[in-house]
């Protein structure tokens, strides 16, 4: 327990000392270096702007993390039956394949643009973009984790008279829990930066719009501020994710620690 | 005593070119133990695939209680070396599978697969997950799980040749122990000469390429029997008699 205890702290009291000093600096030179505040606003400035605008700032986060949930359940149902699919059918999974690792090339920023110029200033351009960006890790972890299925695990389920639909929720389903929760921790944090970043691009709400028009009002302290907000959201979305996958997976433990045995 | 299992004439060959089994002949009495023994890669568990059926061989039938069952997977129950539990499974969920998969509810499964856990030596391990098991114990549940899906014939394919020596000698006494009291009729593959002696009532022997049965050996020795059993001079004969029929 004592071990533990301090394997603990000194794995929070490390970083902790390192991020503190780091502000520390950042403060330092911001005081003393007589850097103007438009360049680079202090760490104290940065919390000013961040009191006075939270609750402007929480109001846009609603908008966006809105936008992020809808595009993220839509992008993981897309990834869901893609790899369904694709698995079952190896045709459509050779004329697929090379088309959606192509599709992940062509930039986000890029995309963007069009999605607003051919659906609108609205919420559905958004919700478009994370979706194309959150169903590739899916798609592309869960056909990994059915493909790895054990073939004998898999005869075995035969030679039980186990039909394909059955072999699929026994063996190839919960054998796929790990690979998509990784992919789904990865897709997690593209979702936050996806819908920001199709915010800059059109619309009146969301944490994207807030950051184009404190750029354009050169107010940087609050422009770190929101930076740092959504770097936070995006941490605690994919703690919850860990902890989601803790909860659905409750055997992971035993493997990993394998004491008390029988 | 019945014939439970026949496997007439059977022929197989993968792709119709490389033939790997050669009118094998083959009959299993109802709740008899038969050792299927011959050296590794002679087709032994292609053999046991055409029974669970699996593979579909070329020529000959295989009989389950006089019925054609050749081609036909469920009808009797098969287990590896490796034990292929499913780890995200607690253990009686595990060894419940095979009633579940043919549509009993779960918590009926549950229940009717509770019932044998003390019978196999696994008592007070039904809600832990196989991580949390030794192999030895991993085995048994396979075992038990084998036995739920069919308690009319069993295939164990080098069951217990995974364990180290301490542990496999501790499964052979819990397996005739256990078989006492099942009553399963099962054959067994194993390259293991001593394991074969001690375990069944009778030894075919798979030789050449393609393999084909060359020998039946009747192990004498009545049931149950004596865990110092392959200490005697009878066993060390049977064993001479296996080693010399066998071509290595």
């Amino acid at each position: 327990m004592n071990a533990k205890l301090r394997s603990t702290i000194s794995k929070i009291a490390f970083p902790a000392a390192a991020l503190l000093l780091l502000i520390l600096l950042w403060q330092g030179i911001c005081t003393f270096g007589r850097v103007p505040k438009y360049m680079l606003p202090s760490p104290a400035d940065v919390w000013a702007a961040f009191q006075k605008d939270w609750q402007l700032m929480f109001s846009h986060a609603r908008v966006t993390l809105t936008e992020m949930f809808i595009g993220l359940f839509i992008g993981i149902a897309v990834g869901f039956l893609f790899a369904v699919i694709m698995d079952r059918f190896s045709v459509v999974n050779k004329m697929l394949y090379p088309l959606i690792v192509v599709s992940q090339t062509i930039p986000t920023i890029a995309i963007a643009p069009l999605l607003v110029i051919w659906m609108g200033y609205q919420m559905l351009p958004k919700i478009v973009l994370i979706v194309l960006v959150v169903f590739f890790p899916i798609t592309i972890s869960l056909l990994e984790g059915f493909s790895s299925v054990d073939a004998d695990t898999v005869n075995l389920m035969r030679s039980m008279g186990a039909g394909r639909l059955q072999i699929f929720r026994y063996v190839k389903l919960p054998n796929s829990l790990g690979h998509f929760f990784s992919s789904l921790k990865i897709s997690v944090s593209y979702a936050v930066v996806s819908a920001v970043v199709s915010e800059w691009i059109g619309g009146t709400e969301g944490l994207g719009c807030y950051m184009t028009r404190v750029r354009k009002s050169f107010s940087s302290d609050k422009m770190f501020a929101v930076i740092i907000l959504i770097s936070v959201i995006s941490l605690v979305l994919i703690w919850l994710t860990s902890a989601l996958q803790r909860a659905c997976m409750p055997w992971d433990k035993i493997h990993l620690r394998r004491s008390q045995k029988i | 005593m019945s014939a439970k299992l026949e496997v007439k004439d059977v022929t197989f060959s993968y792709d119709g070119e490389t033939t790997v089994l050669r009118d094998v002949n083959l009959t299993l009495n109802d709740g008899e133990l038969v050792c299927l023994l011959g050296v590794s890669g002679g087709g032994k568990t292609t053999l046991f695939n055409v029974i669970a059926g699996l593979n579909r061989p070329q020529q000959g039938k295989v009989l389950l209680n006089g019925e054609d069952i050749t081609g036909q997977t469920g009808k009797v129950s098969y287990m590896l070396q490796k034990d292929m539990l499913l780890p995200y499974r607690r253990v009686v969920d595990n060894v419940a599978l095979p009633l579940i998969i043919k549509g009993v509810r779960k918590k009926e499964a549950r229940r009717i697969a509770g019932e044998q856990f003390e019978r196999f030596g696994l008592e007070g391990t039904q809600m832990r997950y196989p991580a949390e098991l030794s192999g030895g114990m991993r085995q048994r549940a396979a075992l038990l799980r084998t036995y739920l899906f069919s308690a009319d014939v069993a295939l164990l394919d080098e069951p217990f040749s995974a364990l180290d020596t301490i542990t496999k000698s501790g499964m052979h006494q819990w397996y005739l122990d256990v078989m006492e009291k099942i009553r399963l009729s099962t054959i067994f593959i194993t390259h293991d000469i001593d394991e074969a002696i001690l375990l069944s009532d009778r030894i075919y022997l798979l030789n050449g390429k393609p393999g084909t049965l060359t020998d039946e050996i009747i192990i004498r020795e009545p049931k149950p029997r004596r865990a110092d059993f392959n200490l005697t001079g009878e066993f060390l004969q049977y064993k001479r008699e296996i080693i010399s029929k066998l071509q290595t």
